[in-house]
């Protein structure tokens, strides 16, 4: 049965990273990166802060161009895309949650739908089932304004407009980041299942080890600018670079 | 309620109730419609410099800059200027409009610049496209700053209106300009009050629009509400420059902002109402001699009263001259030649510069001539009308010739607030004119000019050629009235609506009863 390697091959891919640098003026934020994501695969780009997670996930959706090399989403080059056309495909969480504070959570979750021109009705209901899949009481949480939400609300809802039309990629910016600990294994469980579930192909940036282990099919793991370790969560583990090493110590992970 | 029956007493016991009615329609007008202008160029302006950044600083300081001009310099400058100068309404909705625009833009820039750029870029991420993220954002967000800024503009606004009567925008600044130069109270308020009023009104009303639209909730009836509010703002401007037909027989009659200059512009109106079919259209109290004499030669109005030594110095720029005759020939022919103008005939009467003090030092003092009070004005303050401060027949020759000097450098004070000065002995010698009907009244006296320093200034009417050509009648209508006033006669009228509170047009139609021509 050489099946297996055949079928890896066949697994289409959703995003690839050609030798792709980023630079403002002189310096290179980011460095001949390159990255395969396959369909339903949850890619976790691992780095230190500053290290240039944000600015790969908006390589992807065209929030900036690469200055050299080529991000190529489901077969075509960024940027021969129609950059609105090419956003609307992909659920983007950002790491700042970015909710409108003039619109209602009902609202917030239902802007790209709204976009799209979908019927209040058919909105309205694609709103609540949004807001009982991040664990969020529809008749309670739909009429409110993002001020009147805890941090973990406005995370819960961000996600959920992130997922509104259903896109097949998902892109996720250190979302979990200001959530208890409890709070937040309990919604990093059900985004694994939702992911399972759907289907869909995440790529979810995070400085946390633990968390890009629960969650990671594949770990990527950035250091200035570079990507320096590819590999499953195990690889991850035996891996003797210096900077996975860092990483590894200070979190105490146990082998 | 006190206030509200004060009000309406004032409004009903001074003969101008309905004329302050009618004015402070004007005001409102000029206002609105300025204000719509300013902000139709103004928010997009603002807008557009959001996306550019270089744009930004240039149009920004621009906006600060006519800021920083004097409005009645932007009102001298706006008179030359063809289709959105000249006089009357439109240049005076022009200036106020470049006045509202540094507020509005500003804030509005600032308004969308300080929203957190997380969400504009949560906005970019979600695919909206740049039209959206402006509407559905970045506008709602950076209201209630555009709306404040749509506030201050229009309390700016209609403070700087009352200074559109300068040039014929009529307005509250009528009264205000009026009540100054006839130094009566009761006037000015009546142009401050209801402009106060105005602008408390327009402040509470976008305070609380500001506040209605900044509160979350209800969208959908808040788009409703701005849209209600466009609509009716576009109506009254389509109202407005509907009704604002161009008037084919009928002439305008100008005159500078002082009672005497008023009266003279109504009696050349009703000496043509009465001995012609034309109609006429009074563009009084303009903001002195330079905005008569651009405004009657491009045709902004048609014809309004000069003094032949005023037009020899001040016009001509020419050294003062003593014979009346030869300055009347001097000016009449240079006027003809230079400026395509006909002086006609005097009136019959001479305003010169008197320098005035009080009946109770001259008596004191025994004084009666200029060159007799030089000996004392070392001990006394003078106050001049900016004018007679700057005019080479002004302040620095009289001086001269009779070796005047004053305790302090004179005070530059309003015309119409002089008089007042020296009879409250603020000041203790003004420069006025020789038939102000304050000078018996407040128990002032005139010094006589001993040594002939003043040139003649005979009352001379002034018209635009073309108009003369075009209209045949207005010359011969306006032949009787050469030599028709006396010095008295004038100071006569002058005191009826200086002291005696009367409409000018009264005044005048009793003069023509009693002195028919
Ligand atoms: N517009 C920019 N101009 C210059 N430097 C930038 C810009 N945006 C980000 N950077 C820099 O690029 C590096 C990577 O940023 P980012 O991708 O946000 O890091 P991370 O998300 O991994 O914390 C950081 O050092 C940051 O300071
Ligand atoms: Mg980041």
């Amino acid at each position: 049965m050489a099946k297996s390697p055949k079928l890896l091959q066949d697994k289409e891919i959703v995003v690839e990273f050609q030798d792709v640098s980023y630079g403002v003026g002189a310096n290179n934020l980011l460095l001949d990166l390159n990255l395969t994501i396959s369909k339903g695969e949850f890619l976790v780009l691992l780095g230190r802060s500053g290290s240039g997670k944000t600015t790969t996930l908006k390589l992807i959706n065209h929030l900036v161009m690469p200055t050299a090399g080529k991000v190529i989403v489901h077969g075509r080059a960024t940027e021969d895309w129609d950059p609105i056309q090419l956003r609307r495909s992909i659920g983007y969480v950002i790491q700042e949650i970015g909710l409108f504070p003039h619109f209602t959570v009902e609202e917030n979750v239902g802007l790209v739908p709204s976009l799209e021109g979908w019927k209040p009705k058919t909105l309205k209901r694609r709103v609540y089932e949004l807001l009982d899949l991040v664990g969020l009481e529809p008749g309670k949480f739909a009429p409110r304004y993002p001020h009147q939400l805890s941090g973990g609300q406005r995370q819960r809802v961000g996600v959920a407009r992130a997922l509104a039309i259903d896109p097949p990629i998902l892109l996720m910016d250190e979302p979990f980041g200001g959530l208890d600990p409890i709070t937040r294994w309990e919604i990093q469980q059900q985004l694994r299942h939702l992911q399972a579930q759907l289907g869909k192909t995440v790529i979810f940036v995070t400085h946390d080890i633990q968390e890009a282990f629960l969650l990671a099919t594949k770990v990527s793991l950035i250091s200035e600018g570079k990507l320096v370790l590819e590999g499953t969560p195990t690889e991850f583990k035996r891996s003797q670079h210096p900077e996975a090493r860092r990483f590894m110590a200070c979190c105490q992970i146990p082998q | 309620m006190i206030i509200v029956d004060l009000i309406l007493s004032n409004l009903f016991s001074i003969p101008y109730g309905g004329e302050i009615l009618l004015r402070t329609g004007e005001h409102l007008i000029l206002v609105a419609i300025a204000m719509t202008i300013a902000i139709c160029i103004g928010i997009p302006l603002g807008i557009v410099i959001t996306r550019k950044p270089k744009l930004a600083k240039v149009v920004l300081g621009l906006a600060n800059a006519i800021q920083t001009i004097p409005s009645l310099a932007i009102f001298g400058f706006l008179i030359s200027v063809p289709f959105i100068g000249g006089i009357g309404k439109v240049p005076a909705i022009v200036a106020l409009s470049l006045y509202a625009l540094l507020p509005l833009i500003r804030n509005t820039y600032t308004g969308i610049i300080n929203i957190d750029p997380t969400i504009r870029e949560a906005g970019r991420g979600m695919g909206m496209t740049d039209t959206q993220l402006l509407f559905q954002v970045e506008i709602p967000l950076a209201l209630g700053i555009i709306i404040a800024g749509i506030r201050i503009a229009t309390v700016i606004s209609v403070g700087i209106a009352t200074i559109a009567a300068a040039i014929g925008g009529g307005g509250l600044g009528v009264f205000i300009f009026r009540g100054i130069s006839t130094v009566n109270t009761q006037l000015i308020l009546a142009g401050a009050i209801p402009s106060a009023f105005i602008a408390l009104g327009a402040d509470l009303f976008l305070g609380w629009l500001e506040r209605y639209l900044t509160q979350p909730g209800q969208s959908k009836q808040k788009y409703f509400l701005l849209g209600v509010l466009a609509v009716l703002m576009t109506g009254l401007l389509l109202g407005i420059f509907g009704l604002q037909n161009p008037h084919t027989e009928t002439i305008t009659i100008g005159s500078k902002n002082f009672t005497e200059q008023v009266i003279l512009g109504e009696i050349l109106a009703q000496q043509i109402e009465a001995e012609t079919d034309l109609t006429v259209e009074r563009q009084f109290n303009l903001g002195g001699t330079f905005i008569c004499h651009e405004a009657v030669k491009v045709g902004q109005i048609d014809g309004y009263v000069e003094y032949t030594g005023t037009a020899l110095t001040a016009i001509l720029k020419q050294q003062p001259i003593t014979d009346p005759k030869e300055v009347y020939r001097i000016v009449k022919q240079a006027y003809d030649k230079k400026f395509q103008l006909t002086v006609m005939k005097s009136l019959g009467f001479e305003n010169t510069f008197a320098i005035v003090i009080r009946r109770e030092d001259a008596q004191n003092l025994n004084i009666k001539t200029l060159s007799q009070a030089a000996q004392y004005t070392p001990q006394w303050r003078a106050g001049f009308g900016y004018e007679f401060l700057a005019r080479k027949d002004g302040y620095p020759g009289l001086a001269k010739t009779y070796g005047l000097k004053f305790k302090n450098t004179p005070q530059q004070m309003d015309l119409g607030l002089m008089y007042k000065a020296l009879a409250e002995k603020q000041v203790d010698l003004v420069a006025g004119n020789s038939t102000d009907g304050l000078i018996p009244v407040l128990k002032l006296v005139v010094l006589e000019d001993d040594k002939k320093y003043f040139p003649p200034y005979e009352a001379v009417p002034v018209f635009n050629q073309e108009t003369l050509a075009k209209y045949r009648e207005i010359e011969p209508a306006l032949a009787n009235l050469a030599g028709f006033i006396t010095a008295e006669q004038m100071q006569q009228m002058n005191y009826e609506v200086d002291n005696q509170l009367r409409p000018v047009a009264e005044v005048v139609k009793e003069f023509f009863t009693k002195n028919p021509n």
